[in-house]
């Protein structure tokens, strides 16, 4: 912990990348776990979400068979919106944000161990919890695989591309509905791709294809955002 | 940084100076404005009046004049916004900032024109106002990165801080543009593929294509006067102290 928020470089072995990466993973999972209710929330509002559905369009089997893949993977993507605005926040708040943009250490994996750090409390426990969802909404039994799968791969680059507008609107008082007009419109490759390969799971139909492009987006998010990330944090910051 | 000055020209540098793009706007607008009036009017005569009818849709595809020079101009200033953030952000020319700042509207609204008169001509041609087609739901989601960038300029009080982070948001859009294009071609397509190419001949006769690409100019040409306007006014406002504005009102 003293390690990351020092500013000077030392040499020992447990400085290396690496070391700077695990200790930021452990100290936000830390967080994390010490404030459940930022954890729970989330997957609280995910069932929520799934149940309006029902209540509100129609019980039908049939129908809800049918529209369950999307179904879940909206709640999944605003379920994660919704976690998105406490990425940043309460480091901004407490200044430990400003800490970290003084470190001499890279940002990029700072960023990238944060957000990893965001998905294992939100977009894992999502993904676990989202065959209960697909019962609960008559997924075909075959669709399944292709459901945990298709939001394993898709919510991590949910994650890094919401933490870019929650980067960029953590100088601001009201960030939260901001954050969602912003991140909405690059959520919806992840979601077509997403609710095909249930889809095409459900009938079928080949997969890899849908799997090959969940993760080429990945990757480049992967490679790409924390660049985002890391000069939004720095603009929202000293503004 | 001589180094650098060596292969950047001279009036890219100029261009950091705003009174100076104010001057060099004033003295282009008027060509541009002038240009844009020829092509608007003589291409839309030209284009109702002359051009022929299509063999199926009849006189209702005519739409297309407006429609495909709104469509195109909406992802290109889409681009320029994009370029103009960068430049802002890396070179720190505040006058590329206020041209990204403009081009967000003047997108906009062209992008809901297209939108528009997308839906208008799809009534009589598919019966319906709306369809869930690629193309039409990727204008939707342009018109929305349009809309994100907006606000979150507007939300934010200072105009550097603004600037730069609607500068970010800005190329985070301009990567996805292509990932949400082929992401949503593949969901569905009902639309006719593109009207112009850079490496075919169009599908349609001369008559058609020649009063279309006159609107297309045209519609750049408009585009010129209107970012120019708004840049203008954004470079008054925001050097609103400085002497040489003071001059200038006071002349006035």
């Amino acid at each position: 912990m003293e390690q990351i928020l020092t500013n000077e470089r030392s040499d020992s072995a447990e400085n290396t990348l690496m070391g700077l990466f695990w200790a930021v993973l452990k100290r936000d999972l830390m967080l994390a776990y010490r404030k459940k209710s930022d954890l729970f929330n989330p997957l609280v509002f995910f069932l929520m979400v799934a149940t309006l559905f029902p209540l509100g369009v129609s019980p039908e089997p049939d129908f809800l068979a049918e529209v369950a893949p999307g179904v879940v993977w909206v709640a999944a993507l605003l379920a994660t919106l919704l976690s998105m605005d406490s990425l940043f926040r309460s480091d901004f708040e407490d200044g430990t944000l400003e800490q970290t943009l003084l470190s001499p250490q890279p940002l990029f994996v700072i960023v990238l161990s944060k957000v990893l750090a965001h998905w294992m409390m939100s977009g894992l426990p999502l993904t676990l919890l989202a065959p209960l969802l697909g019962v609960m909404l008559f997924l075909p039994a075959e669709g399944m695989s292709g459901l945990m799968l298709s939001l394993l791969l898709g919510t991590p680059t949910l994650s890094l591309v919401g933490a870019i507008g929650a980067a960029l609107t953590v100088g601001l008082r009201k960030g939260g509905v901001l954050i969602s007009l912003l991140v909405l419109p690059l959520y919806i490759p992840v979601l077509i791709f997403g609710t095909s390969a249930v889809q095409a799971a459900v009938t079928g139909l080949p997969l890899a294809g849908f799997f090959a492009l969940l993760g080429a987006m990945l990757a480049l998010g992967v490679v790409m955002a924390p660049l985002a990330i890391a000069a939004a944090l720095r603009i929202s910051v000293s503004g | 940084m001589s180094e650098n000055k060596k292969w950047m020209p001279r009036w890219f540098y100029q261009l950091a100076s705003p009174r100076w793009s104010y001057e060099i706007m004033g003295k282009l607008l008027p060509g541009f404005a002038v240009a844009a009036t020829l092509l608007l009017i003589g291409g839309i005569i030209w284009a109702l009046a002359f051009a022929p009818e299509d063999y199926q849709q009849g006189n209702s595809f005519r739409i297309i004049y407006i429609h495909v020079p709104s469509a195109i101009l909406a992802q290109s200033c889409y681009m320029l916004m994009a370029v103009a953030g960068a430049i802002g952000l890396i070179w720190k020319m505040k006058v590329a900032d206020m041209v990204a700042k403009s081009c967000a509207p003047i997108g906009a609204s062209i992008a809901i024109l297209a939108l528009a008169t997308g839906a208008i001509w799809g009534k009589p041609t598919w019966g319906s106002w709306w369809v869930w087609d690629a193309r039409l739901t990727s204008m939707l989601i342009l018109l929305f990165l349009y809309l994100g960038v907006i606000a979150l300029h507007s939300a934010i009080e200072s105009e550097a801080t603004a600037a730069q982070s609607s500068a970010v948001l800005a190329l985070v859009g301009l990567v996805n543009i292509p990932i949400i294009k082929y992401s949503v071609d593949w969901w569905n397509t009902l639309h006719q593929p593109a009207t112009f190419t850079l490496t075919e001949r169009p599908a349609m006769p001369a008559e058609m294509w020649v009063p279309l690409l006159i609107m297309v100019i045209g519609f750049y040409c408009f585009f010129a006067v209107s970012l120019m306007m708004r840049t203008r006014n954004e470079i008054l406002h925001r050097e609103r102290r400085s002497s040489w504005v003071r001059e200038l009102i006071e002349k006035r």
